[in-house]
């Protein structure tokens, strides 16, 4: 027996030996890749998807044509990843923040004295226009693959509905920097609010938090951008998701 | 006695006296126990009816003993029942219980039920049927048959793991790294601390809102602003889906909703471009490549280090 094979028996028996320990055995469901004794069947295949809080968004298995890339580019799925990493980089955004007169120079501060500042910054922004970009995306696959028909008529509401979240959380968003390009961007959008028939000075009142941005404004956008938009849209997105499923799945072929 | 609801009597001396050839008001005196006589008279003969075939089936010797009466009696009854499984089952539960139960007992052998009348060809059954005390009778039978046919085809189906898992996982680590790579390279705009008392000139909404500031410099704001946006924008596209009930979905079916929304995109792109590129100071129109990007957002796009 070589060296090398002798070194990769005892690396198996010590893993084996790991994987079949208790530890292992109470944290990974049956099925587990990470459990002693998997192996490549139809059973452990569902048991994968089945026993994992997170992969059992999907159904165990899925029609053929919906796993090729060319048929949905992974639209969906993006859009839902680009919420999971702003949300992340969002949260870490957050200790280096004060919704204040201070906005500016913690931004600055952030990019400036702060490690990876400026990236995580950079991936906040980017990847926010990169998630108003997939989101409509996705809307025109689904458009164009007439997967808004029946029995998804509903879901499709909601996916506008998640459209216009998006664009309401891009946009108290873009107000948080507090330089003259968040301010006057968002001046000019609230200004368009003010256009509403009947209500309108009254709606821009209640977006601006007075008669035009001030440091109430960003006050108003923060809390709206880190707390209840994101609450809406992720009560939005879980119907989605489960309507996904309900309805049969991903669309037909065409 | 346990009060029964008068619909299941009703029902149930139906089938009784449909089963013994009686008429209802009869089952249901019988069924109540104000006429006994009836039903000591016809029962034995039921309960020998369901006992003889089985044997007749299992064993080939007893039909020799005694095979006229049984025939007779009976066939009407066997018929019926014939295809049903599930009365096979029962008659043969029947068949094993009687001798366990009955075999003590034959000895008496005396025809105790007076009315026992119509037996006496079948010396051996007619011994025990005096002996077995009806309890429970059977009202239907109901064959196992699923209530819907399944009728959906199958689908052509792969496993998610690893078949779509892993294309998923792959795209996330692409998205990943593009947008990594994307950050690295591209400082996202920081201008000045924010004064109001400095209007920019042009002052520009996001990109995805350029579009609708570029609808703004050309209607009243209250159309441009407001009525597309809301109407247009949110209530009809809502609502498309009940619109469009063409259920076809290919793209050669439904000419119409394709042009419609290639029109809306390309109605889109065109002004947010229009917004973004070709807008300049005072929103007069401007060439980017002669007098620059008047787009904070993409300043950095041309200068990046």
């Amino acid at each position: 027996m070589t060296l090398r094979e002798r070194f990769q028996e005892t690396r198996a028996k010590a893993s084996d030996g790991f994987k079949g320990g208790k530890l292992m055995s109470s944290i990974f469901r049956p099925g587990s890749p990470f459990r002693k004794g998997y192996v490549d069947s139809p059973r452990n295949r569902s048991y994968v998807v089945m026993n994992n809080v997170l992969y059992h968004l999907h159904p165990v298995k899925v029609k053929r044509h919906g796993v090729r890339l060319s048929y949905t580019l992974c639209l969906g799925g993006l859009s839902f990843f680009l919420f999971i990493v702003l949300t992340i980089t969002g949260i870490w955004l957050m200790f280096y923040f004060r919704p204040t007169e201070l906005a500016y120079v913690d931004i600055q501060n952030l990019q400036t004295t702060i490690a990876f500042g400026s990236l995580v910054r950079n991936m906040h922004r980017w990847g926010a226009h990169l998630m108003v970009l997939v989101v409509f995306l996705h809307m025109s696959r689904v458009f164009y693959h007439g997967a808004y028909k029946a029995p998804r008529e509903f879901n499709w509401v909601i996916g506008v509905i998640l459209l216009l979240l998006t664009l309401l959380l891009s946009f108290t968003g873009y107000l948080l920097p507090w330089d003259q390009l968040a301010i006057w961007a968002v001046t000019v959008g609230g200004n368009m609010a003010g256009y509403v028939p009947v209500v309108g000075a009254q709606v821009k009142f209640g977006l601006f938090a007075g008669l035009e941005a001030t440091t109430a404004t960003l006050l108003r956008f923060y809390v709206l951008h880190v707390l209840f938009f994101p609450f809406i849209i992720v009560i939005f997105m879980a119907v989605h998701f489960w309507r996904v499923r309900k309805d049969g799945g991903i669309s037909g072929p065409l | 006695m346990v009060d029964i609801p008068e619909h299941l009597l009703q029902r149930s001396a139906e089938a009784r006296a449909k089963a013994l050839g009686i008429s209802i008001e009869q089952a249901i005196a019988e069924m109540k126990g104000q006429s006994d006589p009836t039903v000591i008279s016809k029962e034995p003969e039921v309960k020998i009816i369901d006992e003889t075939p089985p044997p007749a089936a299992e064993t080939p010797a007893k039909p020799a003993d005694a095979p006229p009466p049984p025939a007779k009696t009976i066939t009407p009854l066997k018929e019926e029942h014939s295809t049903e499984t599930t009365e096979k089952v029962a008659e043969v539960k029947i068949e094993e219980k009687i001798p366990a139960a009955e075999t003590p007992a034959p000895a008496a052998e005396t025809p105790a039920p007076a009315a026992e009348t119509p037996a006496p060809a079948a010396p051996e059954e007619v011994d025990f049927a005096p002996e077995v005390k009806v309890t429970q009778r059977l009202l239907t039978v109901v064959k196992a048959k699923p209530i819907q046919k399944p009728v959906k085809e199958p689908i052509d189906k792969v496993n998610t793991w690893p078949h779509l898992m892993l294309p998923e996982f792959v795209a996330l680590m692409a998205m990943t790294a593009f947008l990594i790579f994307l950050s690295a390279i591209l400082q996202a705009p920081l201008l000045e601390e924010a004064n109001p008392n400095v209007t920019p000139n042009p002052a520009k909404a996001p990109w995805y809102f350029l579009g609708l500031q570029e609808m703004l410099s050309y209607w009243d704001p209250q159309i441009a602003g407001v009525m597309i946006p809301t109407v247009v924008g949110l209530i009809l596209w809502m609502a498309f889906p009940y619109i469009d009930r063409n259920p076809e979905t290919h793209p050669s079916k439904r000419k119409f909703a394709i042009m419609f929304y290639t029109f809306f995109l390309a109605g889109a792109g065109t002004l947010t471009i229009i917004g973004v590129l070709f807008r300049g100071p005072g929103w007069n129109w401007v060439y980017p490549w002669i007098d620059g990007i008047w787009f904070d957002d993409l300043l950095d796009w041309i200068h990046f280090e």
